[in-house]
């Protein structure tokens, strides 16, 4: 039988098949994702008690299970938001097809990029993410969605193609220690061997390892794609883009960082993270009071939180480390959370401008108060992960390099002051007139198909910051540290 | 392998081709004659990856060499071929910036090229693979440049195209390599994904013109 890290890749993609050989018509395509992404769930929670190690090109430890929790669960509850906002997007026959299949296909992608070992199949797992994810957001067609593609796939293009420069120079670095072969690429081998392999050309794969994943983590100043994405791709994909693909690169820089890190001659990574998430932790503070769109506001918190987790793995240890981990879960169940009901919020009031958004507590109140409680958590208010995973990286960021808590802390102040506003503006007040795009929730239940993922995301995230299982505790202490 | 050996001599002389059509690419002003160019550094890689399925006696390599030849030198300039051809723009032209200043860029990057790899890699490579390093990072800065210095789709897809011929410049020169067909052609993939991009978006004519400052309208509130 095919190992249990193997199916988690590859019934996504037997399944986008599946998709793409049905005919779209009805909601049967719509259910038919649920269930693959049911089923994945269910071998990500089967992969929890999978004996950790290397097994050929993959490996499972205690760095990537968590993620690939929670990558399935977000999978599945995108899967299930997805079904009902799907009408609404008004796609013929083709790009119903396309658009289903090329989500699964992201899934079992992103799955491959956290399970794999080798640094070349993580490549070409995170570029194959990459080709779902354009298709998913040029999928309207329309002369927006078509221009934010097109920047995706030239950005990204460049950013994926200079990931591999660094990967071919990683096995240059490697090859006089480890000979030809496959474990040449092996994330464990290299590791193992680092400390003598040459410090300079590691330093130089890690520079194009860093900006070419870079890219995709959306860090500053590489990051000018998201926005675009996140605003004029179909609803569910934001989810996913903020989600998913952002952890995923980041895991795969974190791989890197730990490979050159384990050589002390080569060059110090951590100022490197240190300097890009500080730099998009504060553009993207200052970014976030001049969006009026909702989406596109949205798209730089994540921004701005992906440059938080990278300054925690640029301060290392494992406090600060145990830090990113976490943000990089809250942020990802809260994010999906805000993008649910965020999309909720523009299918029932017909536009994504903010201004056209008020009220919603008052008008829909379980999508309302979730959506404030999503952004309230963004903000970094209790009872949330992010704002654990905040506090105690502020805490050893003031221990180790007091010079950092003040940008850090005004970057922090100034997004949330920003969020806080943006919470007002949607959530509170006089509600605005609704006016329901065609189809939009039409299943039976409504608009129940986003509020309980939002509330489940919400719930998940509180218990990540301040319930946590014991269990689940020390296997993310263990992927700390495993940096 | 050194200096005077045909095999190292052989392999530094490709690998110079293919930088040297780089070059050819970047002072061209017509589309036609970029293509052109292109289709004949894909051919030269393709030598120069069969050349070092010879001499490093990894048969996979032939596999790349024949991908490569049948993708960039044939199939990838043939399809923008045709794309011109129907949207009649055999001829057109685009100088932005001067070519004077981007070849003056292009010389400055290969030097950094050398600057950056030579003394990095003083340690432990081989002679062959320095060389071979430097000449593909060349490559691959001259193919961004390429896409930045160009306003047209096609000639910024080629840009890209180019810069991913670096990359498996690189990835045949070092020997052992695992993996190589594979990535190089997960490699091809991307970049083919993105020539059908621009064919299918051009011939619906979603904009009118290749000129792609016309996406600068579509902006949200960015």
């Amino acid at each position: 039988m095919m190992p249990l890290p193997w199916i988690l890749v590859f019934l996504p993609w037997a399944g986008a098949l599946l998709l793409a050989a049905l005919p779209p018509r009805g909601r049967l395509p719509a259910f038919v994702n649920i269930g693959i992404s049911a089923g994945s769930l269910l071998v990500a929670l089967a992969l929890l008690g999978h004996e950790h190690g290397v097994q050929g090109w993959t490996r499972i430890d205690a760095l990537n299970l968590p993620f690939i929790a929670v990558a399935a669960l977000i999978g599945l509850t995108t899967a299930i938001f997805s079904a009902a906002t799907v009408e609404a997007e008004t796609f013929d026959g083709l790009r119903a097809r396309a658009y289903h299949a090329a989500f699964q296909v992201f899934m079992g992608a992103q799955a491959l990029a956290l399970v794999s070992d080798n640094m070349g199949v993580m490549w070409v797992a995170i570029e194959i993410a990459t080709l779902a994810s354009v298709l998913m957001v040029g999928v309207h067609g329309t002369p927006a969605a078509v221009e934010a593609a097109w920047k995706f796939f030239i950005l990204c293009g460049v950013g994926i193609a200079l990931a591999l420069f660094g990967t071919i120079l990683l096995y240059l670095a490697a090859q006089p220690v480890v000979g030809s072969g496959d474990p040449g690429l092996s994330w464990a081998a290299l590791r193992a061997v680092a400390e003598q392999c040459d410090p300079g050309v590691l330093s130089l794969a890690f520079v194009f390892l860093l900006v070419g994943y870079g890219t995709k983590a959306g860090l500053v100043p590489l990051h000018s794609w998201l926005p675009d994405a996140e605003a004029e791709g179909p609803l569910p994909i934001c989810a996913v883009l903020s989600g998913l693909l952002l952890n995923a690169a980041l895991l795969a820089i974190l791989r890197a960082q730990s490979i050159i890190g384990a050589n002390p001659a080569a060059l110090a990574p951590g100022p490197f993270l240190i300097g890009f998430g500080l730099a998009s932790l504060l553009l993207a503070a200052f970014a976030l009071w001049r969006r009026r769109d909702a989406r596109r506001l949205f798209a730089w918190s994540s921004i701005e939180h992906i440059g938080l987790a990278t300054i925690a793995f640029g301060i290392g240890g494992a406090v600060a480390s145990l830090a990113g981990i976490i943000h990089l879960l809250g942020h990802a169940l809260v994010k999906s959370a805000v993008f649910f009901a965020v999309g909720a919020a523009t299918q029932i009031k017909g536009s994504r401008q903010i201004a056209d958004i008020g009220g919603l507590a008052s008008s829909h109140p379980a999508l309302g108060w979730g959506l404030a409680l999503g952004i309230a958590g963004l903000a970094g208010m209790p009872p949330f992960a992010l704002f654990v995973s905040e506090l105690s990286l502020v805490a050893e960021g003031a221990a180790r390099f007091p010079w950092l808590v003040l940008p850090m802390a005004l970057g922090l102040l100034v997004a949330a002051a920003a969020l806080i506003r943006a919470l007002h503006a949607l959530c509170l007040g006089a509600p605005t007139p609704d006016q329901p795009v065609r189809g939009a929730f039409a299943l039976p239940g409504g608009t129940l198909w986003a509020t309980a993922p939002v509330w489940l995301h919400l719930a998940l995230a509180a218990a990540l910051g301040f319930a946590a299982p014991p269990a689940f505790t020390a296997l993310l202490r263990a992927g700390a540290e495993l940096l | 392998m050194s200096f005077g050996t045909p095999a190292y001599d052989i392999s530094h002389l490709l690998g110079g081709g293919v930088l040297l059509l780089s070059f050819v690419m970047l002072y061209q002003r017509r589309i036609g004659a970029v293509i052109n160019a292109f289709a004949v550094q894909g051919a030269l890689l393709a030598a120069a990856a069969a050349w070092q399925g010879w001499v490093q006696d990894a048969p996979g390599l032939y596999i790349t060499a024949a991908i490569a030849f049948g993708a960039k030198a044939v199939a990838i300039p043939l399809a923008f071929r045709l794309l011109l051809g129907r949207l009649g723009q055999h001829k057109a032209v685009e100088t932005s910036p001067g070519l004077g200043v981007t070849l003056a860029a292009a010389i400055g990057l290969v030097g950094l090229a050398v600057l950056v790899v030579l003394p990095v890699t003083a340690g432990g490579a081989t002679p062959l693979a320095r060389v071979d390093l430097t000449i593909a990072l060349s490559v691959v800065l001259l193919g961004m440049l390429a896409m930045i210095a160009r306003r047209n789709a096609i000639s910024q897809v080629i840009g890209l195209l180019s810069l991913e011929n670096g990359l498996i410049l690189a990835a045949i020169g070092v020997v052992g390599m695992p993996l190589v067909v594979e990535l190089s052609t997960a490699a091809l993939v991307l970049m083919l994904a993105v020539v059908a991009a621009v064919v299918v978006f051009q011939i619906r004519d979603r904009m009118d013109t290749l000129d792609t400052s016309i996406l600068d309208r579509q902006r949200g509130d960015a």
